[in-house]
């Protein structure tokens, strides 16, 4: 192998991914589990946390434009390298999300929950399972794998409806809990949305490897 | 492999299952390939891949070495320029060369570019100037040397000297360009006025530029074929060449993975 020096920039530029992700991951589960434990204290570290993630995405950004004016990437390594500034760019979103799950969890404040969370907990750990997938996916450039992902995302479109759903009918019943279960439904909404964004990497990782870009989360609006 | 043959619009140059053997050595392999007209193409492989002994081919100057043999043919505007009835200084008239090295003869910048129209025998002092402006206007070099035509063209910088070789091929009005490597002796200032350059040339003729600056094929180039061990691996549009080759060794030698 020629280049060694670019290929090796190229590998930890992937690892600098990976681990971007896993602060992604962290941040999304724990800020779940201090709405669930009600702890104010570890939702405000999520919260003071989020600038690490951000900074993160700016230093993978740097070295993405460093190696494109001084290395002239060609070919899988340069569709490599802007499907990374489309990734980072989806996870620091995906931190915010996780962000602002922690700060609904203090805008909830001292009041206990409505009811035990059952299906958001759920919904937390399917998104981290694509989550995870996905950033298999993009180490081992498996497109398949990456395609199936888009189809989980179905499953968590379907657990953030009957959320609403059943918070809808506990607000009708009890119209007192209106605020606390209009927060619960932005809870939803912030891990809903997370899914999507991992379907945006999954697509990143397809166009990656075949260079090819493909619409794989398509509305069902 | 069976590889497909790329169409290409107004193709101008069709090689049609050229191979050309060193004595026994086969250099180049069944090459097949349509050349568009008015565009740049460029050809690129590692050194040994047989890029230059193709571009050779296309002017018949592989004719000077002995050893040469070639199957196969080459049309230019649908003639076969290996026909018998060719005459190879009209052929050259149609199809000019630039070398790597800038090889300006030892005399004035004025008798190097009209070097060639006088050897076919124009001697008039008004065409000769208008040639010799023209050449030098679309070679870029005009309005550096307008004013000392008749120095000696070993003067000029490098760049100079190998944009006036490009003025010299084109004073013969060619409709093909043949460049093999022209910018690997020179600088990026100069590279770069080459590159410009090629590109406004191409409004008016075929640009083919052999290169083993894979980044000055990107910029300038329409078309890009890849070679090795004499055969042609691919060719397409450049763009795709560069963002999504289909062949794996064009992709490991573009992103340095190999060569």
């Amino acid at each position: 192998m020629t280049r060694e020096v670019y290929h090796r920039a190229l590998k930890n530029l992937e690892d600098e991914v990976l681990k971007m992700g896993n602060m992604v991951t962290d941040a999304i589960r724990k800020s779940v589990e201090a709405l669930q434990k009600r702890n104010k204290d570890a939702s405000r570290e999520i919260i003071a946390n989020d600038i690490h993630i951000n900074k993160k995405r700016f230093e993978i950004e740097e070295k993405c434009i460093s190696l494109i004016a001084t290395q002239q990437p060609m070919a899988v390594d340069l569709r490599e390298l802007t499907s990374i500034l489309s990734i980072v760019t989806d996870l620091e979103r995906m931190g915010d999300h996780a962000e602002g799950i922690a700060k609904i969890s203090l805008l909830i404040g001292d009041e206990p929950l409505v009811k035990p969370l059952i299906d958001i907990p759920i919904m937390t750990e399917a998104g981290l399972s694509m989550l995870e997938k996905c950033l298999r996916a993009f180490v081992n450039r498996d497109v398949e794998a990456a395609r199936r992902i888009c189809n989980e995302d179905d499953r968590v479109d379907a657990l953030h409806d009957q959320i609403y759903r059943e918070l809808l009918l506990l607000m009708i019943q009890n119209p007192k809990i209106i605020h606390q279960a209009t927060y619960l439904t932005w809870v939803s909404h912030n891990l809903e949305r997370i899914a999507d964004r991992v379907t945006n990497i999954a697509e990143r990782i397809v166009f990656m490897v075949t260079g090819r870009m493909e619409e794989m989360n398509v509305s069902k609006y | 492999m069976e590889k497909v043959r790329m169409e290409v619009p107004d193709p101008i140059v069709n090689i049609i299952g050229l191979s050309l053997y060193y004595g026994k050595t086969k250099a180049l392999k069944e090459i097949n390939l349509d050349i568009s007209k008015k565009r740049i193409t460029s050809f690129i492989g590692p050194s040994g891949c047989g890029k230059s002994t193709l571009i050779r081919c296309l002017n018949r100057l592989n004719d000077l070495i002995e050893s040469v043999t070639i199957e196969g043919s080459i049309q230019i505007d649908g003639q076969d320029i290996y026909a018998p009835s060719v005459d190879v200084t009209e052929l050259r008239k149609r199809v000019g060369m630039v070398f790597q090295k800038p090889n300006p003869f030892p005399k004035t910048i004025y008798e190097n570019v009209l070097y060639g129209p006088r050897v076919l025998g124009i001697n008039k002092k008004s065409s000769l100037d208008d040639i010799c402006e023209n050449a030098l206007k679309r070679a870029a070099l005009w309005d550096e040397v307008k004013d000392r035509l008749h120095m000696n063209a070993l003067d000029l910088s490098g760049g100079q000297q190998q944009r006036m070789c490009i003025a010299r091929a084109l004073a013969t009005e060619p409709e093909i360009l043949l460049l093999d490597e022209p910018c690997s002796a020179l600088d990026p200032i100069a590279t770069s006025k080459i590159e410009d350059m090629l590109v406004e040339l191409k409004r008016d003729y075929t640009v083919i530029i052999v290169t083993h600056n894979m980044q000055q094929a990107a910029r300038i180039s329409d078309y890009t074929g890849f070679f090795m061990l004499g055969e042609l691996v691919e060719f397409n549009i450049t763009t795709e060449i560069f963002t999504n080759p289909r062949e794996k060794q064009t992709e490991d030698y573009i992103t340095g993975r190999f060569g």
